[in-house]
């Protein structure tokens, strides 16, 4: 198997390519509009329902399917697994976009954005706050990421002699990166689910628990494989490339683990609590938080056999549900089971879904570009 | 999968670490707060409102805010909830046939609903940039809006929704009662108070409201009683005829306290407001977050152990 990773090449502005932009467009022109007019003018959100699918899905999701850079450096630097070392660059890569993105969005969510480096003030900053936690680590971890993906895209020019040196500089401070680059997700990521421990009874007992911050964290990392597998499935199909089948089932077997892991101490949790009976309560919590179960326990399930774990389309699907669980799991912490009290409702705007949209638009078309014009994606098992 | 003994091994003790760092232990909780000895605060007696509203509209008065206008073609401010616009709402419990007033079975009632200033507020302890804060004399919690950065984590933290956000500006701020802390700098007290006429809501201090509030809890239904007017130390006082009273001071323990404290003999949960356990939210998710991060002892830990690992891995790779 080669190590080397090499530039896709071809052309960048290709038909889905025009498509996305178009979406990017109309995203932006809506993020405009937001700037005049105010949030209520492109949200549905309210003094009920603060917070929408920009945190739930920009923040919490966005940055859950970009820790495939941080599983695979568990995997790689932390269990000493380095024959998964090939698909550490594109996952850093995913990774990437989605933490710089979300912390864009955040500054379209928050109303008074021009305070925003307050976040970085001492004198302003309360550190009792989750929040501030989550912020600063967020945002340096973006930091921590541009720099391991800097020398993949310092290899982009190989003729460059300041490229060689600044590559080799960068390469010796690599542990003391790759370090921060696992403990600021742990924190954030456990951190993401403590935030709502403070929302107390508005959030429903299916999900508020003081475990919320290790769940979060799992789920995560759990996540943070199914991208990997997902992805690589998919730029495999989309690009003509051959296929790591061989790597991607070690990779679920890994992921069997965390599932089960996860799911144990989510029953575990319910059951200590005595709040078993919500699930069965017949309502939409209750149907949520089945249909959350069982995209995480489905996959664990297809997976459980060692033997079918070569199989591409089960590969396919189980990562694809795990993602999705994972998702449901946040809107459902965030949106679905919170309830500000009797009256108030939410389900996101037109323009709040495409600025959203315009979002995923734009980070899809800096991946393309990305892949095409640097080596992020290795060589291949066959080539 | 092929795991080995020793990464098994390894994979269980950091699983088993980040189990027990993120689990928080009751031993180490942070204490709760007491209220303080100064603490300003308000007594409303829902059995003594008479639902005129001039409360409301001392307020808006006072605190210099809009009408809200909840129809299109209405001529007076008519909220039907708070707002950024409404800092202070009467509201209107009703029963079937509404009949008798203070009684919960086809009876009515009313109730206010504003800020209840905290003993150990939520929206302050979830605040990133400090922009809310709570008096360390007056106990007022006070919003500041050149810290804030608008990102609503305050409204997602009270457990009473009680922050509002102006959703319809380019340079939104969040609003709620501050008990009029500008009037009493001057020496004034809250317009809510001072404008109520018949001493439904009065103003003082919270261990002279507590006082107050036990007393009224004691008197027997049917009798005459004194009911001060304004303030609780005020000369000026009505007489009433005690209507039955459910035995709980609403703020007394709720959340951790509050210095606003209520009285009604309609169950509190019909009238609005959340049943809470003796803690306030902010004291659970500050003890997790004091127990991972106190000092930043604990990261830093972590992170040289990440950084031994990793060091070791990348010099000594195992490779297939």
């Amino acid at each position: 198997m080669s190590e080397e990773s090499v530039p896709l090449g071809g052309k960048v502005v290709t038909k889905p390519f025009l498509v996305l932009l178009f979406l990017a467009q109309v995203g932006a022109v809506l993020i405009l509009y937001r700037y005049f007019f105010g949030l209520g003018a492109v949200t549905n959100l309210s003094d009920g329902y603060p917070w929408g699918i920009w945190i739930t899905y920009d923040v919490l999701v966005g940055t859950a399917l970009g820790c495939g850079g941080y599983a695979m450096a568990l995997l790689v630097y932390i269990m000493n697994r380095w024959e998964y070392h090939p698909l550490v660059r594109s996952a850093v890569l995913t990774s990437v976009f989605g933490y710089t993105l979300a912390g864009l969005a955040i500054f379209i969510d928050i109303g008074r954005y021009w305070n925003g480096y307050h976040l970085f003030l001492p004198w302003y900053v309360n550190f009792n706050s989750v929040l501030v936690e989550v912020a600063l680590c967020i945002a340096a971890y973006v930091v921590v990421l541009w720099l391991e993906m800097a020398p993949t895209i310092l290899e982009g020019y190989p003729h460059s002699q300041k490229a060689r040196i600044r590559r080799a500089k960068l390469e010796r401070w690599l542990p003391v990166i790759v370090a921060l680059g696992i403990l600021l997700p742990t924190m954030h990521q456990s951190s993401l689910g403590a935030l709502m421990i403070i929302a107390g009874h508005k959030l429903s007992p299916l999900w508020q628990t003081q475990l919320l911050p290790l769940l979060f964290l799992i789920s995560a990392i759990i996540m943070g494989f199914a991208v990997v597998v997902f992805e690589s499935l998919l730029s495999s199909i989309a690009f003509k490339r051959p296929f790591d089948t061989k790597l991607l089932a070690k990779i679920a077997g890994v992921m069997v683990w965390f599932v089960a892991g996860y799911l144990v101490l989510r029953l575990a949790d319910l059951t200590v609590r005595g709040q078993l009976g919500l699930i069965f309560a017949g309502n939409v919590n209750s149907v949520m938080f089945l249909l959350e179960t069982f995209c995480f326990l489905a996959p664990a399930l297809l997976l459980a056999p060692a033997a079918c774990r070569q199989d591409r389309a089960r590969l396919f699907t189980a990562a694809g549900l795990l993602l999705l669980a994972g998702s449901l799991y946040r809107f459902n912490a965030y949106l679905v089971g919170y309830n500000p009290g009797p009256g108030w409702r939410y389900f996101p705007a037109l323009p709040e879904i495409l600025i959203t949209v315009g979002i995923v638009a734009f980070e899809l078309m800096a991946y393309l570009y990305f892949v095409k014009r640097y080596p992020v994606l290795h060589r291949g098992e066959h080539a | 999968m092929d795991l080995s003994r020793r990464a098994f091994l390894k994979t269980a003790a950091v699983g088993a670490l980040a189990a027990t760092s993120l689990t928080p232990r009751p031993a180490l909780a942070r204490e709760a707060k007491a209220r303080l000895p100064e603490a300003l605060g308000i007594l409303y007696d829902a059995t003594v409102c008479i639902g005129c509203k001039a409360c409301m509209a001392a307020c808006k008065e006072y605190n210099y805010l809009p009408p809200d206008f909840s129809t299109p073609d209405s001529v007076w401010d008519n909220p039907l909830d708070l707002s950024a616009k409404t800092y202070n709402i009467v509201k209107l419990y009703r029963d079937g046939k509404a009949e008798v007033k203070d009684r919960e079975v086809n009876g009515y009632s009313f109730i206010r609903r504003f800020c209840l200033h905290c003993v150990d507020p939520s929206c302050v302890s979830a605040c990133p940039v400090s922009a809310l804060t709570k008096d360390f004399t007056t106990g007022v919690v006070r919003y500041n809006k050149s810290a804030c950065i608008g990102c609503r984590y305050c409204q997602v933290a009270c457990p009473y929704n009680i922050p509002k956000f102006q959703w319809d500006s380019a340079f939104p701020e969040i609003k709620k009662c501050q008990l009029c802390d500008h009037r009493i700098a001057k020496g004034g007290y809250s317009a809510c108070c001072e404008f109520c006429p018949n001493g439904a809501s009065i103003f003082g201090n919270v261990r002279d409201l507590l006082k107050e509030a036990k007393r009224r809890l004691s008197l027997k239904a049917g009798e005459e009683a004194i009911y001060p007017v304004h303030r609780v130390d005020s000369a000026d006082h009505r007489t009433h005829t005690v209507t039955p009273y459910i035995p709980h001071i609403y703020g007394a323990r709720e959340g951790g306290g509050t210095q606003v404290l209520m009285l009604a003999n309609v169950p509190f949960e019909k009238l609005g407001l959340p049943q809470l356990p003796d803690e306030s939210g902010a004291s659970h998710s500050e003890t997790l977050m004091h127990y991972l991060y106190k000092g930043m002892i604990g990261p830093y830990v972590v992170l040289g152990g990440l950084f031994y690992l990793v060091y070791k891995n990348t010099t000594k790779q195992d490779l297939p």
